[in-house]
């Protein structure tokens, strides 16, 4: 392959790398705000009804939820990894560990899936099944419209994360990057460390 | 090819985020009243500074980049902490169900 060569606005490949991950950036900046918007509801209406909300996520499983933080933790570091190996210009070591981090995302999918079928057999998803003890089921549904439409959103995120890490791990494969160009790996990866991120915070709560 | 094992400072910091990870867990079976939200929101931004820090790389990035990485947080403390000036200053909240009387509203006699 003919070494890479900066885009005509550019100076160097160097140039060119920063712009990127400042574009990535600012991409993250919204990211942080539309998740941000949905963490604030939650915290509002946590703050109105603390024992429904408490008592609704005991309903969640820990398990599940714990063994996909982990997965998710590792997934990012995997793909951290796979950026320090592309620098070094590993790229077919880089391409594995793509590779292996999205398939990570898929196993975090398979799990959240299960979880879903778990509270779909409770009667915990409102607007389909919900019910729950009267006591505390007016705050217990809205915790759960929240949960339902923050891990669906992060869900999302995590399915195109699977699509883009698995287009750059076999650009990767194929030799398209060295270690003088690799700046979709690194770009790639961000998103992927984010979705890792948002996630922690919901998973202090439960 | 050269260079197959992990960097070490990836390394720690995986094994730094299970760490606190596990933490999390075990926190999360004890009963601390008022300190359990606290303490659990105080890990998890620990844990959000390694992975900005060392997995995004922020660490070595010079100050604009870590200004667009900071500016979404910046905006969203602004937005929470207006927020929270206003929802936990007022008098009903949540407000009753509705339909329920507004007190010396719909109980106050016509005219």
């Amino acid at each position: 392959m003919p070494d890479a060569q900066p885009a005509f606005q550019f100076a160097d490949l160097r140039q060119q790398h920063e712009v990127a991950q400042l574009g990535m950036w600012t991409f993250l900046a919204t990211e942080v705000l539309f998740f941000g918007g949905l963490i604030l509801a939650y915290a509002v209406y946590r703050f109105g009804y603390p024992a429904d909300f408490a008592a609704a996520a005991r309903h969640t499983n820990i398990t599940i939820g714990t063994a996909n933080t982990a997965i998710l933790l590792t997934s990012s570091f995997l793909v951290a990894w796979a950026v320090a190996a592309a620098r070094l210009g590993a790229a077919r070591a880089a391409a594995i560990l793509l590779s292996f981090a999205a398939l990570a995302g898929l196993i975090f999918l398979v799990l959240k899936g299960f979880e879903y079928r778990e509270e779909y057999r409770e009667h915990l998803i409102p607007a389909v099944n919900f019910s729950f003890p009267a006591e505390h089921a007016k705050g217990a549904e809205l915790f759960f419209l929240f949960y339902f439409t923050a891990t669906s959103l992060h869900g999302l995120h995590v399915l195109i994360g699977i699509v883009v890490l698995a287009a750059i791990a076999r650009a990767a494969s194929r030799r398209a990057y060295s270690a003088r160009y690799h700046a979709p790996i690194t770009v790639a990866g961000l998103y992927w460390h984010f979705v890792a991120l948002i996630y922690l915070p919901g998973r202090s709560e439960s | 090819m050269r260079r197959w094992y992990p960097p070490s400072i990836l390394l720690w910091a995986l094994l730094g985020l299970l760490a606190l990870l596990a933490l999390t867990v075990a926190l999360a079976y004890q009963r601390l009243g008022a300190f359990n939200t606290p303490v659990a929101l105080a890990i998890a931004t620990t844990k959000a500074l390694l992975v900005a820090a060392i997995f995004m790389e922020l660490r070595e990035r010079r100050s604009l980049i870590i200004a667009f990485a900071g500016a979404g947080f910046f905006w969203l403390a602004i937005l929470m902490w207006l927020a929270a000036t206003d929802f936990t200053t007022r008098p009903e909240f949540p407000p009753r169900q509705p339909g329920a009387t507004i007190s010396g509203a719909a109980g106050a006699p016509a005219g």
